[in-house]
C-alpha cells in the first residue's frame, strides 16, 4: 500500500504537493481541482496593502522566469474578511503566507492569523527579493538597492532568528520559514530559523537576478531587478535542500524549478518532506496533478510505501 | 476556460513578420468573446517557458484563428510549426469587448482604430457588431468606420477581412506608401469632424501604447465612450501572478489578463 500522507508540524498534508505561494489560486479551479494537492498556500499579505511594482513585472529568461511582483496585496484585513471566505470550496489545508518589516508586524500577521478559522499553518516569507527587510522597518513599500541598509531578512542569521521568534511567540500553529538563497551558507540561516522555534523550512525563494533590453538599454522590468524561478534554478536549490538536510532535523518543504514527478522525487531524495510547485503552474496549470500521480506510481515501482522513506534516501 | 490540444490546421504569413494561425477548438470558438485571448505554449522544452498570450482574431465554426507577430522566440518558434501539429492552448481568457448600448437618437457610429498587430482583435469585434446588426433593431442604423495605421503599404493588416465584413476603412502609414501619411490618431480626428452624429460615436481601439493614449484623450475631450485593448508581459494569465499590471487613476493596479485586456479608456492613468 503506498500512502503519500506526511506530516509537516502539526500539520498533516494527504501528499507532499503543495502550491507555492503566488503561483497558483481558485482562479484556476476550472482547469484543475485544487483539492487533489497536498495543501494551497496563498499569496503572502502584509499587515497593509501594497500596491506592488511597477511593470514590466515579468520576463521569460532561458528555462526560467524573472518576477518582480513587489508583493501587492490588500493586506492583512481584506485577507481575512474578504479572501478567505471565498475559499470555502477549498477543503484541503490552507497556509497564509506572511511578511512584514519588522518583527512586530510579523507578530501581529501570525497573531491574527493563528486565531483564523480557515488558517492551518503559517509560512513566513523571509525571503521576497522584492520586497526587502528595513532594519529600521519604516520603508514600507521599498525596491531592492544594494549599497543601502535593506537587505533580505534570510540573508542574516540574526535577523531570522527575531522574526522566527516573534511569529512563534505570536502563533501555536506549524510555522515555515521560507528562505532565499541569495546567501553564502543557506544552512546557518535555516539552523537559525529552527532553533528560534521554526516548525519546517522551505527552500528555495528565487534568486535575484535581472534582464535588459539592449535596443533600449534599459532593463526589462520596471523593478530593475527580479526573482529568477524555473528549471534554471533546479540545480542549485537541490544541492541547498541536500546541505540543509545534513544540518537540520526539522522537514525540509523543497522549491525551485519542479516542473514534474521526476524533479520532484530528486527534491525528496535530497532531503525534502514535502516540495512546492511554483512557476510550473503558469506553464501548465495541471503540473501538481500530474506531479502526484508521478510520485505515486514511482513509489509503487520502487515498492516504497511512504514518502518518509524516500526523503533523504538519497545513496553516496 | 480550458486547457486543451488544439490540432494546427493553418500557420501562414500574410505580411512581414505577421502569421496568422487556424487552430481546431470548438469549445473556445463556442466560448470566446471578442477582446479576449488564449495563451499559447510556443516551446516544446522549457525555452521559453511561459505561454504567449494572443489576441482570439477570429471565431469560425469549429476554428479560431490567431493573427501574431513574430517578434521574439515564442512567437518565432510558434511561426515555424506547422499544419497538423498539436498547440498547447488554453483560453478563452480575460474580459472583452462590451459592445454599445442604443443610441439617445440618430444612428451611431462605432469607430475601430488599429495599430499595427492591434488590428488582430478588432476583426473579431467588427464580426461580432455585424452579427448583432442582423438582430437587435438599434443596431441596424449602425455604421462601422475602422481606421487602420501602420509603419507601411506593405504593414498593413486586415483591410480587406474588415471590408469583406462591410467596415468603411481608411488607413493611414507613416510614409504615405498608401492612404494618409499620418499616424491612425489622426484620422480619427479627421472623421469626427466629418461624420454625421459625432456625438453618437462608440471608440475601440487597440495598438501601441502611445496611439491608445492619444486615442483616450480626443475620446475624454469629447466626451465619447472609449475601449481599449491593452497588451502586456504575463505569465499566468488567469490573475493569480499579479505579472501584468496597469496603473488605473487612483494609484491602483489592475491585472491586463483577468480585468482585462479591454478597459474603459478613462479609468486608465495614462
Amino acid at each position: 500500500m503506498v500512502t503519500l500522507e506526511v506530516r509537516i508540524g502539526k500539520l498533516r498534508l494527504k501528499n507532499p504537493v503543495m502550491a507555492a505561494s503566488g503561483t497558483f489560486g481558485p482562479e484556476y479551479g476550472e482547469l484543475v481541482d485544487i483539492n487533489k494537492l497536498g495543501a494551497y498556500i496563498a499569496k503572502t499579505i502584509t499587515l497593509n496593502e501594497r500596491v506592488g511594482n511597477p511593470p514590466p513585472r515579468v520576463v521569460d529568461t532561458p528555462s526560467g522566469m524573472l518576477n518582480a511582483i513587489g508583493l501587492e496585496n490588500k493586506g492583512l484585513d481584506d485577507f481575512v474578511k474578504n479572501k478567505l471566505p471565498k475559499l470555502k470550496n477549498i477543503k484541503i489545508p490552507i497556509i497564509a503566507s506572511i511578511a512584514g518589516v519588522n518583527a512586530a508586524e510579523f507578530g501581529k500577521l501570525a497573531k491574527v492569523l493563528s486565531r483564523t478559522e480557515r488558517i492551518a499553518a503559517i509560512e513566513i516569507n523571509l525571503s521576497c527579493p522584492n520586497a526587502p527587510y528595513s532594519p529600521r522597518g519604516r520603508r514600507a513599500c521599498p525596491n531592492v538597492q544594494h549599497g543601502k541598509r535593506d537587505f533580505l531578512i534570510a540573508q542574516n542569521e540574526s535577523a531570522t532568528r527575531q522574526i522566527v521568534e516573534a511569529a512563534r511567540k505570536a502563533a501555536s500553529l506549524t510555522i515555515i520559514a521560507k528562505l532565499s538563497p541569495n546567501v553564502t551558507d543557506i544552512t546557518r540561516i535555516a539552523k537559525a530559523a529552527e532553533e528560534a522555534g521554526a516548525d519546517a523550512v522551505s527552500l528555495i525563494n528565487t534568486f535575484i537576478g535581472m534582464a535588459v533590453d539592449i535596443e533600449t538599454k534599459r532593463p526589462v522590468l520596471g523593478n530593475v531587478t527580479g526573482g529568477l524561478s524555473g528549471p534554471a534554478i533546479k540545480p542549485i536549490a537541490l544541492r541547498m535542500v541536500r546541505e540543509t538536510y545534513e544540518k537540520v532535523k526539522i522537514p525540509i518543504i523543497g522549491i525551485g524549478g519542479i516542473m514534474d514527478y521526476k524533479d520532484a522525487v530528486e527534491f525528496i531524495l535530497c532531503g525534502a518532506s514535502a516540495i512546492q510547485v511554483g512557476t510550473a503552474n503558469f506553464v501548465n496549470p495541471r503540473a501538481s496533478i500530474e506531479i502526484i500521480e508521478g510520485v505515486k506510481k514511482y513509489m509503487a515501482k520502487h515498492k516504497i510505501s511512504g514518502i518518509k522513506e524516500l526523503t533523504g534516501a538519497l545513496r553516496k | 476556460m480550458r486547457q486543451l490540444n488544439c490540432k494546427i490546421i493553418e500557420n501562414k504569413k500574410v505580411a512581414q513578420r505577421f502569421y496568422k494561425m487556424r487552430i481546431e477548438a470548438p469549445y473556445i470558438a463556442r466560448k470566446a468573446q471578442a477582446g479576449q485571448f488564449v495563451e499559447v505554449k510556443c516551446s516544446c522544452g522549457t525555452d521559453p517557458l511561459l505561454r504567449r498570450p494572443l489576441g482570439v482574431h477570429r471565431v469560425l465554426k469549429n476554428e479560431i484563428e490567431l493573427l501574431y507577430k513574430a517578434v521574439g522566440r515564442g512567437t518565432e518558434l510558434l511561426s515555424k510549426k506547422e499544419k497538423g501539429q498539436a498547440l498547447d492552448v488554453i483560453g478563452p481568457l480575460g474580459d472583452g469587448f462590451t459592445l454599445p448600448g442604443p443610441p439617445v437618437s440618430g444612428p451611431m457610429p462605432i469607430i475601430l482604430i488599429a495599430g499595427g498587430i492591434g488590428a488582430a482583435p478588432l476583426v473579431a469585434l467588427a464580426e461580432s457588431l455585424a452579427f448583432s446588426a442582423k438582430r437587435i433593431a438599434y443596431r441596424k442604423k449602425q455604421k462601422t468606420y475602422v481606421l487602420i495605421g501602420a509603419k507601411t503599404k506593405s504593414h498593413i493588416l486586415c483591410e480587406s477581412e474588415f471590408k469583406k465584413i462591410g467596415c468603411e476603412v481608411k488607413v493611414s502609414t507613416e510614409d504615405g506608401s498608401k492612404g494618409k501619411k499620418c499616424l491612425a490618431t489622426e484620422l480619427l480626428e479627421d472623421l469626427l469632424n466629418i461624420i454625421r452624429y459625432p456625438l453618437n460615436a462608440a471608440i475601440y481601439a487597440c495598438g501601441p501604447v502611445g496611439m491608445l493614449k492619444v486615442v483616450a484623450k480626443i475620446a475624454e475631450w469629447r466626451k465619447l465612450p472609449c475601449q481599449v485593448s491593452l497588451e502586456e508581459r504575463m505569465a499566468c494569465g488567469v490573475g493569480v501572478c499579479l505579472g501584468c499590471p496597469v496603473k488605473m487613476k487612483g494609484n491602483k493596479y489592475k491585472m491586463v489578463c483577468k480585468d482585462g485586456p479591454v478597459f474603459d479608456a478613462k479609468e486608465i492613468a495614462w
